[in-house]
């Protein structure tokens, strides 16, 4: 599940977001608490939320090792996890809300034509080791993600119409981004573009070793960030400690400075099993991307611990079939294969026959949702709740099989097979990863699902590497189970997955033109979305590709399941939500009821 | 008890269990393959004789089990029907021995209330029936497997102890490489060079050349132990002598000498190569989904949650007690017979 995930937030990086047309937008903060002033210089930015109590100690489990605390060159979710409590952007989104407030600009402003952003930064700002932050921070920050050798993964999200945004100072708090084109994602972008301290970096910037820089092994005064945490200690192999950063720039509604947690400790536990052992045992007190059965089995031993089921995430599971054009390569037998995949009759059939409340209820136990189209109920904002929740039925896809020209025959062994149109029997593997047992059990459902339409299903569970591999570079597979998670709610994090150039576009990636009437129409649409102003239009424009997804089946959507988490009852506003990270989103606000002492160890 | 007793002793217990798997589409009340989707996890069903209200009844029955409320896999008797087992009642289809079709089965119950005597697992499949077909699997293999292994053992150590000398060192330097190359992962790597699909009995049969094609270092010693003494015995030396050629001699004479060594290596390598068997399939290297084989029975309890949920699971390791203990029960009294053949001690060789 770690790399799936890991792999889609690089990959979506890696492409970048293009083409866009013209629109115009206005948009500032409004609607959040005013800022507490608490002093001259300092701006400090309010939370609602329950008043907590300082001090104490949170330890939390994370799946790998960080590779490396460095913005710039992290891809991997151990590294982006910690990262993540250790930085902080100018405008972010709240994971819980889904939508974007102020952080380390206070306020922004976008030009008509929507081609100019203003950011005001929040006045009196400081790094973690008390160095003030001004505008030549942010200019040296965008210079450094823009630059080609550095191969950072948020580079293409920068390039916005074929040419790079620059990045201009007004005065020392102001800054004015220009774009080449309008962008429908607009102030979300800045999410995720973590602001770095000239005052350390620029020195090895200079020398070409910013790309090697901060290393977990990194001495905590050679590190700066805006977090809340800021590094302490690292033991290789065990874990990774971080302490409260004393200038973070966050209140309570009581003017307490934020987090209130004095340490975070990330310890390095690599199976999904042992995390639930060290959090059984009270070593741990948060535990997070909990697969169904674990869950249960927490649930029913609970012992003073919250069990949360935050509801259905963003990720969804599907089954694609290999639509590639393979051109002369291939065998007889695999372009005959080809021939019923492409035909979306067979493929309607297939979607039919799929039992998805079985696949809920069995590989979920309940805990997750069927899905028809890509986007999960929990992206409550771009759901399509038009598309139809056709239960299944065998006798429409026997229906659609007949009118796509097979035929039904009954062995002497009283097994029935399906033929195709030219008399050849119906067979083909589906691959799954074996790292995921969840999806080779969606794998050995749709095999028993298949086989009442007479279609005989081999399993194949791969390594992840080299499902992957075959998916996406050698194409040797006739379908295959994978599932994909965004980081955020927009669909603009899934355009490489339906735009038919995507690399993500799994059933038929980087086309150079699309192949089929309706790819090319998903494509108009997902390029109109991108330069469209206004959730309503976009949401129309949005709607209608989930609609065409939904007829043609190039992925057959099967399930997502919900997010579950749990926590020791004494943390509290413990608040899981659904976008990543699910429990620390508000790590600054995290507390510790019954005083210090219960969570030290 | 003399060594003969004993021997037939524990070949009729190997027969009769052999003949139960054998016959597991009879044994076996459902189909391994078949998916009951409402009952997945089912704990193993309670047979009664005696019911609720305290009557007792001659012919066994059941309750049938009921999902509690909100609940994935807590299962609660419903005592308000009773449902009475069948024996030799109609049932699936399938083919005793491969060949003969049928649809006997020792027992069943009605077609609404299946009964699942050793629980279900996680596609409300029946655990009692995926063991039955499941020892075909590894039993088979664990024969053909010993069988293979016996019959290169025998022949490179017939060759390497008949010819000695140079044959006999570079026969028996590879035995030592076989003995001492790590096959898990050799396996691992002749996997990944096969093609992405291989049908059930293509895995089958790869687990069964593969387990049989690295254990015959260990039996080709002893073999060589047997023919380097039986070679000088007087009665081969007069047979040479009165010009019989290599092959007579290692067909009429050394071939029956080492009967014995290569009979209580095959009991002893059998259920071996049924753990190999079960390792493999455990590690997901043998017999694919939805077939069943005891070690890919065993694979579910991979995952923690499977290990403290459903004590069921555990099942099918204690199905290979039994055949273990027949085997090696065989193998101490064959062992036992063939010493008492030798008390004159003239072979000076140890079977084990």
């Amino acid at each position: 599940m770690r790399k799936e995930r890991s792999y889609t937030r690089r990959r979506r990086f890696a492409l970048s977001l293009v083409l866009t047309c013209a629109s115009t937008v206005a948009l500032t903060a409004k609607g959040l608490p005013r800022p507490r002033q608490t002093n001259a210089q300092e701006e400090l930015l309010a939370l609602p939320g329950e008043i907590g109590r300082s001090g104490g100690r949170l330890v939390v489990s994370l799946r790998g090792e960080p590779k490396t605390l460095n913005p710039l060159t992290a891809v991997d979710a151990p590294s982006r996890e910690v990262i993540g409590a250790m930085q902080a952007d100018l405008v972010h989104i709240n994971r819980s809300t889904q939508l974007t407030e102020p952080a380390l600009a206070k306020s922004w402003k976008i030009s008509r034509d929507g081609l100019l952003y203003t950011l005001a930064l929040r006045p009196g700002l400081r790094f973690s080791d008390g160095h003030p932050l001004d505008a030549d921070d942010v200019l040296f920050s965008f210079r450094v993600y823009l630059d080609e050798s550095i191969h950072a993964p948020q580079r293409d999200l920068l390039i916005v119409g074929g040419k790079p945004i620059t990045v201009r100072k007004l005065d020392p708090q102001t800054l004015v981004f220009q774009f080449a084109k309008p962008y429908g994602v607009e102030e979300r972008l800045f999410d995720g573009f973590a602001i770095l301290p000239r005052h350390l970096l620029e020195k090895p910037y200079q020398e070409g070793k910013l790309a090697q820089s901060w290393a977990p092994s990194t001495p905590a005064n050679e590190w700066a960030g805006l977090g809340p945490f800021r590094l302490k200690e690292y033991v290789p192999g065990q874990k990774l400690v971080l302490e409260r950063n004393p200038y973070y720039w966050k209140t309570d509604m009581k003017g307490n400075r934020l987090p209130y947690l004095d340490e975070l400790v990330f310890l390095f536990v690599p199976s999904a099993d042992a995390q639930v052992l060290r959090f059984q045992s009270g070593e741990t007190d948060i535990i997070t991307r909990l697969g169904a059965e674990n869950f249960s089995v927490l649930s029913r031993q609970q012992r003073g611990f919250t069990m949360a089921d935050a509801g259905p995430g963003l990720e969804y599971n599907f089954l694609f079939f290999n639509l590639n054009d393979l051109g002369e390569k291939p065998s007889a037998d695999f372009t005959r294969k080809q021939e019923w995949f492409r035909d979306v009759k067979f493929r309607q059939a297939v979607s039919a026959a799929v039992d998805r409340d079985a696949i809920v209820r069995l590989v979920y136990q309940g805990r997750g949702s069927a899905l028809w189209g890509p986007v999960t109920p929990g992206n409550r904002r771009w759901v399509n709740a038009a598309i139809p929740h056709a239960p299944r039925s065998l006798e429409r896809a026997r229906t659609l099989l007949k009118e796509a020209g097979f035929s039904w025959s009954t062995a002497a062994n009283g097994e029935t097979t399906l033929f195709d149109p030219e008399g050849k029997p119906v067979e083909f593997s589906i691959l799954t990863s074996s790292s995921n047992a969840d999806r080779t059990k969606m794998a050995t459902l749709i095999q028993d699902d298949l086989k009442q339409l007479g279609m005989h299903v081999q399993v194949v569970p791969l390594e992840f590497r080299s499902l992957l591999d075959r998916a996406t570079q050698t194409k040797e597979y006739d379908a295959g189970i994978l599932g994909l998670a965004s980081f955020d709610a927009d669909p603009n994090s899934d355009m490489n997955v339906w735009l038919s150039s995507g690399g993500l576009h799994f059933w038929h990636p980087s086309q150079s033109h699309p192949s089929t009437t309706w790819e090319a129409e998903i494509d108009l649409l997902m390029e109109q979305q991108l330069a469209t102003a206004g959730y309503d239009q976009r949401r129309k424009l949005y709607d209608r590709v989930q609609e065409i997804l939904a007829q043609n089946q190039p992925m057959i959507f099967l399930a997502s399941p919900d997010i579950l988490v749990g926590a020791k009852n004494s943390i509290a506003n413990f608040h899981p939500a659904v976008l990543e990270p699910y429990v620390l989103w508000n790590v600054e606000q995290l507390y510790i009821r019954n005083g210090p002492e219960n969570a030290s160890r | 008890m003399t060594q003969r007793r004993k021997l037939t002793r524990w070949l009729i217990v190997l027969v009769f269990l052999h003949g139960v798997v054998a016959a597991a589409g009879f044994f076996a009340p459902y189909d391994p393959v078949e998916q009951d989707r409402e009952r997945p996890y089912l704990p193993p069903m309670r047979i009664h004789l005696i019911d609720a209200y305290g009557h007792f009844h001659l012919r066994p029955f059941f309750y049938p089990l009921r999902l509690r409320k909100d609940s994935f896999d807590q299962y609660e008797e419903d005592t308000a029907s009773a449902v009475p087992l069948r024996f030799f009642t109609r049932g699936a289809d399938y083919r005793l021995l491969r060949l003969v079709p049928s649809r006997l089965h020792l027992f069943g119950a009605t077609v609404a209330a299946r009964v699942y005597l050793l629980g279900s697992d996680a596609y409300g499949r029946d655990q009692l029936s995926r063991i039955l077909y499941g020892g075909q699997v590894s039993l088979l293999a664990g024969l053909l497997g010993a069988g293979v292994t016996l019959l290169l053992g025998a022949l490179i150590g017939m060759a390497a102890g008949y010819y000695g000398g140079w044959r006999d060192d570079l026969l028996m330097r590879a035995a030592e490489l076989f003995l001492a190359l790590p096959w898990l992962y050799l396996l691992f790597a002749l996997r990944a060079f096969l093609p992405l699909t291989v049908s059930p009995l293509e895995a089958f049969l790869l687990v069964v050349v593969v387990t049989g094609m690295v254990g015959w270092a260990r039996p080709a010693r002893l073999v060589r132990g047997v023919v380097l003494s039986v070679k000088e015995l007087d009665f081969v030396r007069a047979a040479r002598g009165f010009g019989a050629s290599d092959l007579y001699l290692l067909r009429s004479h050394i071939l029956p000498e080492t009967a014995n060594v290569l009979l209580t290596q095959a009991a002893i390598l059998v259920p071996q190569f049924v753990l190999a068997e079960m390792t493999l399939s455990f590690l997901g290297l043998g017999v694919p989904e939805p077939m069943s084989s005891w070690g890919n029975l065993l694979a579910s309890l991979q995952q923690y949650s499977v290990l403290v949920s459903y004590w069921w699971m555990y099942l099918p390791a204690l199905a290979i007690v039994p055949f273990f203990l027949g085997y090696l029960g065989l193998a101490s009294a064959l062992q036992q017979r063939s010493s008492a053949y030798k008390i004159d001690g003239e072979s000076g060789w140890s079977p084990t």
